[in-house]
């Protein structure tokens, strides 16, 4: 409801009676740069998605065997990307690989050249690595989580048969990861398809996404139509998409007897295991944690030498409206935002999860997809939305606050809902009648068996529900609200204006903001281990 | 019904309750008419001092809320949707690249204000006072001063200079489809050269290596060698910027590392309005507090917040300002309502010369 009576709402005032000219469809497959938009937003997430899966499956494979000093830290550092604003994205890279980045100037002072050897900027690299920095989590968190359960013993027996350990990951383990796999790919692909910032200030005005052109049409040049059509050619393709993406994962679903993770980690013992650890810490540490390091270096050091000036000017309570965003107060309303989010999107989607993996009927097969469109639909088509729908009572939503955490929840749910699904899929209905036959109630049998089982993927969702908020993702940032700015915002305003000050200040909160999400992270994992011990 | 089915719906159920109570809590904190609400609807990057608007409450007794709806172009759409049934009293922050589109769209009611005596009639783009000036910043040329004391080159001095060889690979500007000072740069062009030279100049521009980015924060901070790692020592920005680099500097500084290029034919001012919105809840003290943003106490407050200059000549500007931010010579005027109908035409060209 609080998607699709929007959405419907705004196509509906866009289409129909446009409060401003417009092209229309005709117009639209006239004009020769549509197609090519399409096209280009279709193969750069498609990319991206084979890029990060590249990325981030040793990533995983490392999570689900391994035991090892600073692996929660580690991973809670993945997935922090996914929470920076992509301006301060961009600027930690800068610092790293623009023209006269950390890599450039080494290049050039040890090779003695004249021009800086790497170009990065505003080329479709760029645009395809922060689209793995961004996404890697994803790849890691569902991919990772999944694997954990499933019992090393089949790939042993497979083994003792004598087949070679690239024979046993092609020949058996690949095979019970698929639906693992497609989730994750299914999130990245969708997430991609709708990029907007990453496009918008990494790739630079030559590339645009379909949602760049929706953006650019309906805020700056007023043409809700032509926006409007857009945004159907979005859904319709991201939908097309989906839908064979849950067909193909309903085939492949594999019922296993799922498998404590305790017992599938191990620390590392040989010098393959070393140098494995070794090898995905070093990408996990060049390709995420070296541009968050640099942007932490920048919020410490100002025009001369290391200085914590910017934190203190954070904590300035000053008077006469010179930072009027007071960091406690961001901070504040972001985690409030984001325990809202949390909990209202764990219920529904492990409601909605359930459902799904029970039911084979048609109804739940065209709803699997139609699940994900929040996240594929245009965060600007949305946003206009909620303030075109909720204009009346009893929903005179328009200036609530709780417009914020709802906007969130819609984007956060798919992930929960996709990082519940394998998980539920895989456990033998063997298992809840054997409870049953027990005498246990449903309910007993959900708290004692079910949950249990999920309590891996229901935290990756948590984890996910809890970054997409902190993160404002979509339709938030064109949603109003009165103002208690969250964290993210604060970035923003404090980049809107010149002055090293600003600069610093932008950077400190960027820290802040990482610092927080790790903590979250950390907390959130910290339930699920103690919840798990009482069950 | 399949027993097994029954935690789902005890969820969903749950879900259910949990969404109700949030509605609940939501509606009863707004339903607390103890004193008069007024709405102000503005964009992002709107700021001002708690007193002033604390002033405010307590000489209307009402209670002020600051809603804010996204960029400039984002809240103006917002308010155009809801025309029929607006979220506010008062909107602030349409400018002059978009006011044609508002007053054609009749979202603002007549008021004319008794301070408008105090603001330059220059500024008073909207004769029929449905729309009064605020502030105005001039969209112009930054320059690196370092990096051109380092030189044998002078900075530029007007647009022409820009082509000259000495000046290849200098320049980077924002894109007019994405940003409102890159929009206000291409006006500049289009004023100077004429409808029938501005493409020209920026076929010139581009063989002459300008870049391109998408908005001022990834120019400025991105590209501008003056505030950044970035490698261009000219940029598209405000006249005023080189006060906020001295005023948001942290050793103080006494004079600032950039400086703007103010000659005539080289800048657009962008002018800043307020407006009194068709349908407002409370139209008397919308009205009052449009008349209290144009007074001194509330004008005295925009440079330092906004970085852009008071519309009010009566208002005193702060010691920052005096020494270091410009105004313009000879802005170019383009008229409003020719701006409306043109402007998509001229970023579609501008697109397909540049970027294509």
């Amino acid at each position: 409801m609080f998607f699709f009576y929007p959405l419907w709402r705004i196509l509906e005032v866009s289409l129909v009676s446009p409060p401003g000219g417009g092209a229309g469809l005709p117009g639209i497959i006239a004009e020769p740069v549509y197609p090519r938009v399409i096209w280009f937003t279709a193969w750069q997430a498609a990319a991206s998605t084979v890029l990060t899966l590249a990325a981030g499956l040793p990533g995983a494979y490392v999570y689900a065997r391994y035991r090892f000093f600073g692996k929660r830290l580690l991973y809670a550092l993945t997935a922090v990307p996914f929470v920076l604003p992509s301006v301060v994205v961009a600027s930690g890279f800068k610092a790293l690989l623009g023209p006269r980045g950390v890599l450039n100037t080494w290049a050039m002072g040890a090779f003695h050249m004249e021009a800086p050897p790497i170009r990065i900027e505003h080329t479709i690299w760029f645009i395809l690595l922060a689209h793995v920095f961004y996404n890697h989590a994803v790849v890691v968190r569902i991919v990772g989580g999944f694997w954990s359960r499933l019992p090393p013993s089949l790939a042993q027996a497979a083994r003792t048969l004598g087949a070679s350990p690239l024979k046993v990951f092609t020949g058996v383990t690949l095979p019970l990861l698929v639906p693992a796999l497609a989730a994750a790919s299914m999130l990245v692909f969708t997430f991609c398809f709708s990029s907007f910032g990453v496009i918008l200030i990494l790739g630079g005005p030559r590339f645009a996404t379909i949602e760049v052109e929706i953006y650019r049409q309906a805020v700056h040049l007023f043409d809700l139509k032509t926006a409007g059509v857009l945004s159907l050619i979005q859904i319709g393709f991201a939908l097309a998409f989906l839908g064979f993406y849950t067909g193909l994962m309903r085939r492949t679903a594999h019922q296993f007897s799922p498998h404590p993770h305790e017992l599938s980690q191990r620390p590392p013992s040989s010098a393959k295991d070393y140098a494995l650890l070794f090898g995905n810490g070093m990408v996990v540490l060049a390709l995420l944690v070296a541009p968050m390091a640099a942007l932490a270096f920048q919020s410490v050091h100002g025009p001369d030498g290391l200085t914590l000036d910017y934190y203190r000017r954070l904590f300035e309570n000053t008077t006469d409206g010179l930072f009027i965003v007071s960091p406690l107060k961001a901070l504040v309303s972001s985690v409030s935002f984001a325990s809202a989010t949390l909990v209202v999107s764990l219920v529904l989607g492990l409601a909605t999860a359930i459902h799904l993996s029970r039911d084979k009927g048609v109804f739940s097969r065209i709803l699997d997809p139609v699940l994900m469109l929040p996240l594929a639909t245009s965060a600007v088509t949305l946003g206009l939305g909620f303030v075109v729908a909720f204009d009346e009572p009893p929903l005179n939503l328009r200036r609530s606050v709780i417009l914020v955490p709802i906007a969130h929840t819609l984007v956060a749910y798919p992930f929960v809902v996709r990082s519940l699904l394998p998980s539920l899929r895989g456990i033998p209905s063997s298992l809840r009648e054997a409870a049953y036959t027990l005498g246990a109630s449903p309910a007993r049998t959900f708290v004692s068996v079910i949950l249990p089982i999920v309590s891996r993927a229901l935290a990756v969702g948590a984890v996910f529900a809890f970054t997409m908020s902190i993160g404002e993702f979509g339709a938030t940032l064109f949603v109003a609200r009165p103002a208690n700015p969250t964290m993210t915002l604060a970035v923003y305003r404090y980049l809107s204006q010149p002055g090293d000050l600003n600069y610093g200040c932008a950077m400190a909160m960027s820290t802040l903001l990482m610092a927080v999400t790790t903590a979250g992270f950390l907390f959130l994992e910290r339930v699920r281990f103690t919840g798990e011990g009482e069950l | 019904m399949d027993l097994r089915q029954r935690p789902a719906r005890v969820l969903a159920a749950t879900a259910v309750i949990v969404l109700c109570l949030a509605l609940a809590a939501g509606c009863g904190t707004r339903r607390e008419p103890a004193s008069p609400t007024l709405t102000v609807m503005t964009h992002d990057s709107f700021k001002i001092g708690d007193g002033v608007i604390k002033a405010f409450e307590q000489e209307n007794s009402c209670k002020v809320v600051l809603l804010k709806a996204g960029d400039a172009g984002a809240a103006l759409n917002q308010a155009l949707l809801t025309k029929n049934n607006p979220m506010a009293d008062v909107f602030y922050g349409v400018d002059n690249t978009f006011m044609g589109r508002a007053l054609e769209a009749d979202l603002f009611v007549p008021h004319p204000s008794p301070l408008l005596r105090d603001i330059p009639d220059d500024l008073e783009l909207d004769k029929g006072y449905r729309l009064l000036p605020v502030d105005y910043g001039d969209v112009c040329l930054n320059y690196d001063k370092k990096w051109f004391m380092k030189g044998p080159l002078a900075p530029p001095a007007s647009l022409e200079d820009l082509l000259k060889p000495a000046y290849k690979d200098l320049l980077v500007v924002e894109n007019p489809a994405t940003s409102s000072p890159g929009l206000a740069f291409l006006l500049v062009t289009v004023g100077t050269f004429g409808e029938g030279g501005y493409l020209a100049f920026w076929k010139a521009l581009k063989n002459n290596g300008v870049l391109v980015v998408s908005g001022w924060e990834e120019a400025y901070w991105g590209q501008f060698s003056a505030a950044s790692k970035g490698t261009r020592p000219i940029v598209v920005s405000y006249a005023t910027s080189p006060a906020a680099e001295v005023y948001f500097s942290k050793e103080k500084l006494e004079a600032p590392p950039t400086e703007a290029v103010t000659a005539p034919g080289t800048t657009f001012r962008q002018i800043e309005f307020v407006g009194v919105l068709k349908g407002a809840a409370n139209p008397t003290l919308a009205a009052r507090f449009v008349d209290y943003m144009l007074d001194r106490r509330f004008q005295e407050d925009i440079p330092l917040n906004m970085f852009v200059f008071p519309s009010n000549a009566k208002a005193a500007l702060p010691e920052v300002f005096l020494r270091y931010a410009r105004k313009a010579e000879k802005p170019v005027v383009i008229d409003v309502h020719r701006l409306e109908k043109m402007r998509e035409a001229w970023i579609r060209a501008w697109t397909d010369t540049v970027l294509r």
